[in-house]
């Protein structure tokens, strides 16, 4: 008697007004968009807008606690921490994206293929992934940076292989549940060839999932970027970067000079935060169990 | 014994407050058998779940008594709940292996219940607990104690959840769709269980099922539930017989039966002449000799074992047996999703097995052999439109583009009776029904001359599976198409197929006119599945 | 007997892995860009010393030859010198690896026992202040930055309040290093009996401790919380209610215990992690680890060191890993069984 009902779709079952509701149940996302939106203002127009040039040195000035002039103080050489801060964000959001893009990439094409056709391609990959996985992550890159080279390009590659992992993984899982699905099967029924029903039909099923992976991994890459600058690796001073400023500014932590370290630090934790407020939200916004 | 009186029940969601109950009154006797029929969403388990107070959150009793021997269940304490379920009131549910802890050994699942009710100390509850599992006849007992529930068949698990449910003599019991999921024949030795185990004890039985046949077949009375109001109650023979609600006729036509004929599966008034179809001499399948086997670890299993047989253009075939009987992977060779180890499958004469299924999609026979899924859900993208799912062979086999396509998509959705804005909606927007009808569209798109059948109406309320039935019906007098259909339910089969085909492990056992399979079948095996599917009472003419 | 024969499976499995870390830490060294002699001579080195080097090592041998000569090495336990401390790395590794590993293991400890319950809390109660703090403390706990949360934990604890001690080392120079046992010290100071060298070198611990604890609380909390509701929500919790069974026996004997398994799994990601921000604190509190030694051995390009601290720290992870396979496998009845 429902069978042929022409009632229109209720309101929330169209996507966005799915959307619509997991925002308004969870105002946080909603900050989490615009904090994202201040970031990605703060890496393209920031180095224009900042009000003295990050790398000036002002002896005379040095070590100053934040000021009117200098919003965040000033460091030992007398640069004005707050522009070195957001001129930092450039540098740091350009690292997370890239190396992030290049794992999804590759990990997406790797983990669609092993879980597709299964077989020897699939044992040769998992075992590729288990030696990648079987370092701790963080010490790999920093084997990978120190092997390769002290450079910016060296940190994308390093944090883009540690990541790639998880994406292999999860694209994999998720094609290969879908592998048997009635509408794969439908599909190849209707004539795609393996190739169009894997890359049309089941890989976008594996989008969502991913949208929240890649909002998790770009909050972790930059912590490892940071991490890895902070330990001396890849990016150099003076070069503003939020990991370098910290490690400078923890030498004057414990004679009382806290707003070397806190302030990039803080901007660090902020981004982190950002998309990991962000990933949190996608997944409730992708959760099928939140959808009924 | 149980009274309930005017209760309704309400679930918070996001999409505001659903009643999934409303009002409704019912008496369980001492010793009663009552079957709680309905359809999905009918309230007929949360009924259940709110005598038991065991809503999931966000639900709530809002009216009505529950008095179960005296006692007021809905005001009741949850300390004096949890006294009464398990020895008072106990449940069993549907998909017994998943209602049990998957790491935590039968036995012991058994004890936590009887010493919970003080039935046994830990020093005597191993022996109550092997007493229990023997109670409900299961075979060495002793060593099923040790039995985790993923090392034991659906049918045995089943008799676990139902040992737990009657260790600590419960007066009543619920039974929540015991038998969905298993095979006919577990299915009958399930309820044959229960019933006499309640009959021996003087229990009363609470069976909700969806499945009229199997209440008639039980109950002693029977409830009918409609969108969480009861539309009719009464003895079974008098419902076959007499409904008095238009619903309940509804549901009576619609559950096939002995004697039943296609068209009679539809209300009265929509019923029209069933069209006839032609079977031809020629045959359009012919398979010989095919075999499927599976590496396994215990070295290969043969899931298929070399199986011949033929269908005739416009013949329709089904093709039954339970599961493990290899129906569904002799289906998934034909339409050419899988390759048979050997074996040769003649489709108008040429050997299509000799094309591999991964290079299958640009065969010239493509066109010709379509598959109707078991899950109309499952079988849809859900990324994609009703629209795009049915113009899908149409673009890739027929490479059809824009306008053309779209015409044909909208004739299509005609033809399959799918009212045209629904075309552009996506999957979990439509109903079950709907998505049925979408792919079967999608099947007949290119109008193939045999189309495989799975199971197509095995997720479907019965109204909608009389529906679909006869949407097929015509489709099949309409375009000239032979048909394999394969099910578990031989009382549907009987009602589609000319001839029908019995597997068994692997093999075809018995073959021969749908009629005479159900009247006189030849195999022990065949009479067994038939017997084994209730039949409830003659209808009235 | 089925078991056993899983648990030999698994330790057969973690064989190819083991021989894949091997290779990369080998192709590690051997990428180095420029000459490897050169980083390996160190950055004194002159051109003479570098070809010594570059003899010494076998780098003038096809790469398939210096891969075995590695393996020799790599079997005689020799990972080259450290020009640092101009002592074999492998030596180095071994008396700095107790540090490490006590700082680990406290501060996983210390999460465990905050993060699973906290998890469990938020699951049985979902919606409430419980729920919305662990939301908030997991979210915020990996969105900081472990060498930051140091410096913020060393500003407030040691510079403001004072009632931490200088965030220098293991124990503060007023004390003497308890008799080396196993070289975990608060094991070998209770051992002594000393329990004024015990307590001073807790008052060291517990600032880095608490701050890898505060990275890893995240994913455990968060892991705990959903496999309590997936598990909650599950039929078999049902058929417990149904039969009676009271709210702790449900809650523990049949939700957690099957909520245990993907926290299990998610441990071996914890580890990987602690192992990794381990590197950062202990440069943050100069602990005497293998971190701190790494970042040491970076500062003067000692490559020999950072390899061989590499390949330690892998195949410590491995080791973790199998351990965790291993109760994975006495939990679930399942696995091994299928």
């Amino acid at each position: 008697m429902t069978d042929t009902s022409l009632a229109p779709p209720r309101k929330g079952d169209t996507t966005l007004g799915h959307i619509a509701y997991v925002l308004r149940g969870n105002p946080v996302t909603l900050l989490a968009f615009a904090m994202l939106a201040f970031f990605v203002g703060c890496a393209l127009f920031g180095p224009a807008l900042v009000p003295y040039d990050p790398l000036a040195t002002d002896a005379p000035r040095a070590l100053e606690p934040p000021s009117r002039d200098h919003w965040f103080g000033t460091d030992s050489l007398g640069r004005d921490v707050f522009s070195r801060v957001i001129v930092a964000t450039r540098l740091d959001l350009t690292i997370s994206v890239a190396a992030v893009a290049i794992s999804f990439m590759l990990g997406s094409v790797l983990g669609s293929i092993a879980g597709y056709w299964g077989g020897w391609i699939d044992a040769v990959l998992n075992r590729l992934l288990d030696t990648i996985m079987a370092f701790p992550l963080f010490v790999l890159a920093m084997g990978v940076v120190a092997a390769l080279g002290n450079t910016v390009e060296n940190i994308i590659i390093a944090t883009a292989i540690i990541n790639i992992p998880f994406y292999a993984r999860l694209v994999r899982a998720e094609v290969n549940i879908r592998r048997y699905a009635g509408f794969a099967q439908a599909a190849k029924l209707a004539g795609n060839s393996d190739l169009r029903v894997l890359a049309v039909h089941i890989f976008p099923n594996a989008l969502p999932p991913m949208m929240v992976q890649v909002s998790l991994n770009l909050g972790w890459a930059i912590l490892n970027a940071a991490g890895l600058s902070f330990i001396g690796l890849g990016v150099r001073p003076p070069t503003p970067e939020w990991g370098i400023m910290v490690a400078e500014g923890a030498n004057y932590i414990v004679s009382g000079e806290w707003w070397l370290a806190l302030f990039p630090g803080l901007w660090l934790m902020l981004a982190v935060f950002t998309f990991n407020l962000l990933g949190d939200g996608l997944r409730d916004i992708v959760d099928p169990r939140k959808r009924t | 014994m149980l009274s309930i009186k005017d209760l309704s029940v309400a679930f918070q969601t996001r999409k505001g407050e659903v009643s999934a109950v409303r009002g409704i009154s019912f008496d369980v006797a001492r010793g009663e058998t009552l079957g709680i029929v309905g359809e999905s969403g009918s309230g007929k388990s949360v009924t259940s779940y709110a005598l038991m107070r065991i809503l999931d959150a966000g639900g709530e009793i809002r009216t009505g008594e529950v008095r179960y021997s005296g006692q007021d269940l809905r005001h009741a304490s949850e300390r004096q709940m949890r006294d009464i379920r398990g020895s008072e009131i106990s449940m069993i549910f549907q998909n017994p292996r998943a209602a049990l802890n998957p790491i935590r050994r039968v036995g012991h699942q058994l004890e936590d219940v009887l010493i919970r009710h003080g039935r046994a100390t830990r020093r005597d509850a191993r022996p109550k607990a092997i007493a229990a599992l023997e109670a409900v006849r299961i075979n060495d007992a002793a060593a099923r104690y040790h039995a985790y529930p993923f090392e034991l068949s659906g049918g045995m698990c089943q008799r676990i959840v139902i040992a737990i449910a009657l260790a600590c003599d419960p007066q009543l019991l619920i039974a929540d769709e015991p038998t969905t999921g298993l095979d006919i024949t577990t299915q009958k030795a399930v309820m044959d269980l229960v019933r006499d185990l309640t009959r021996a004890r003087e229990m009363s039985l609470m069976l909700i099922t969806h499945d009229l046949g199997l209440a008639s077949q039980y109950c002693d009375r029977i409830v009918v539930m409609k969108d969480g109001l009861i539309v009719e109650a009464g003895d079974p023979a008098r419902l076959f017989t007499d409904p008095q609600h238009a619903y309940t006729r509804r549901l009576v036509d619609a559950t096939p039966r002995i004697g039943a004929t296609i068209r009679g599966l539809l209300p009265p008034e929509v019923r029209t002449a069933e069209p006839h179809h032609q079977v031809h001499s020629r045959p359009v399948l012919e398979v010989v000799d095919l075999v499927k086997t599976y590496p396994g670890k215990a070295g290969p299993v043969q899931a298929v074992k070399g199986i011949s047989f033929e269908i005739k253009a416009g013949q329709s075939l089904g093709l039954v047996g339970e599961s493990g009987s290899g129906k569904s992977t002799t289906s998934e060779m034909i339409v050419r999703l899988q390759d048979p180890t050997s074996g040769n499958i003649l489709f108008d004469g040429q050997d299509i097995a000799a094309t591999p299924a991964a290079r299958f999609a640009s065969h010239a026979a493509r066109r010709d052999i379509q598959m109707v899924f078991q899950d109309a859900t499952d079988s849809l993208n859900p990324r994609g439109t009703a629209g795009d799912a049915i113009a899908e062979p149409l673009k890739r086999i027929a490479g059809m583009r824009g306008a053309k396509a779209a015409a044909r998509v909208a004739e299509l959705a005609e033809l399959v009776g799918l009212p045209q804005p629904l075309l552009s909606r996506f999957p979990h927007q439509l109903s079950g029904g709907q998505k049925a009808r979408v792919g079967i569209a999608r099947a007949i798109a290119l109008e193939p001359k045999l189309l495989i059948l799975d199971e197509p109406t095995a997720a479907l309320d019965v109204s909608i599976q009389a529906i679909v039935l006869n949407l097929l019906v015509d489709l099949r007098a309409r375009l000239g198409m032979s048909y394999l259909f394969v099910s578990h339910d031989l009382n549907v089969v009987r009602l589609l197929c000319d001839e029908v085909l019995v597997m068994k492990s692997g093999e075809i056992i018995e073959r021969g006119p749908a009629a005479r399979i159900m009247t006189a079948p030849d195999h022990a095996y065949t009479r067994a599945l038939v017997a084994a599917a209730p039949q409830p009472p003659a209808q009235a003419a | 007997m089925a078991r056993a024969r899983m648990i030999l499976g698994r330790v057969a499995q973690a064989l190819p892995v083991v021989a894949g870390v091997v290779v990369i830490s080998f192709l590690l060294t051997r990428a180095l860009p420029g000459d490897p002699a050169a980083y390996f001579a160190g950055p004194a080195a002159d051109a003479a010393s570098i070809a010594e080097v570059r003899e010494a090592l076998g780098l003038d041998k096809p790469l398939i030859q210096q891969f075995f000569l590695y393996l020799g090495d790599l079997a005689r336990g020799d990972l080259g010198q450290a020009i640092s401390t101009g002592q074999p790395v492998a030596a180095d590794l071994a008396a700095r690896l107790p540090a490490s590993l006590e700082l680990t293991l406290v501060a996983l400890v210390l999460s465990c026992a905050i993060a699973i319950p906290l998890g469990i809390l938020a699951a049985t109660r979902p919606g409430t202040w419980v729920d919305h703090l662990c939301r908030v403390l997991v979210t915020a706990g990996v969105s900081m930055p472990t060498f930051f949360t140091g410096i913020v934990l060393i500003y407030v604890f040691y510079y403001l309040a004072g009632w931490a001690p200088s965030p220098l080392g293991r124990l503060d120079f007023i004390y003497l290093s308890p008799p080396h046992v196993t070289g975990f010290y608060l094991i070998d100071a209770a051992l002594a009996g000393d329990w004024f060298t015990w307590l001073g070198a807790l008052k060291q611990l517990i600032l880095p401790a608490a701050t890898l604890a505060l990275f890893t609380l995240a994913p455990i909390a968060r892991m705990t919380r959903a496999a309590m509701l997936t598990a909650l929500s599950s039929d078999f919790i049902r058929t417990a209610r149904a039969a009676g069974l009271g709210r702790g026996k449900v809650l523990y004997a049949y939700a957690f215990r099957n909520a245990l398994l993907p926290v299990v799994t998610t441990l071996g990601m914890v580890f990987s992690f602690t192992l990794g921000a381990n590197v950062l604190v202990e440069k943050v509190f100069a602990w005497p680890g293998i971190g701190s030694y790494a970042v040491e051995a970076l500062v003067v390009s000692d490559y020999a060191a950072v390899q061989g601290f590499v390949l330690a720290m892998a195949l410590l992870f491995v080791a973790l890993n199998l351990v965790i396979d291993i109760a994975y496998a006495l939990i679930d009845p399942r696995i091994g069984v299928s």
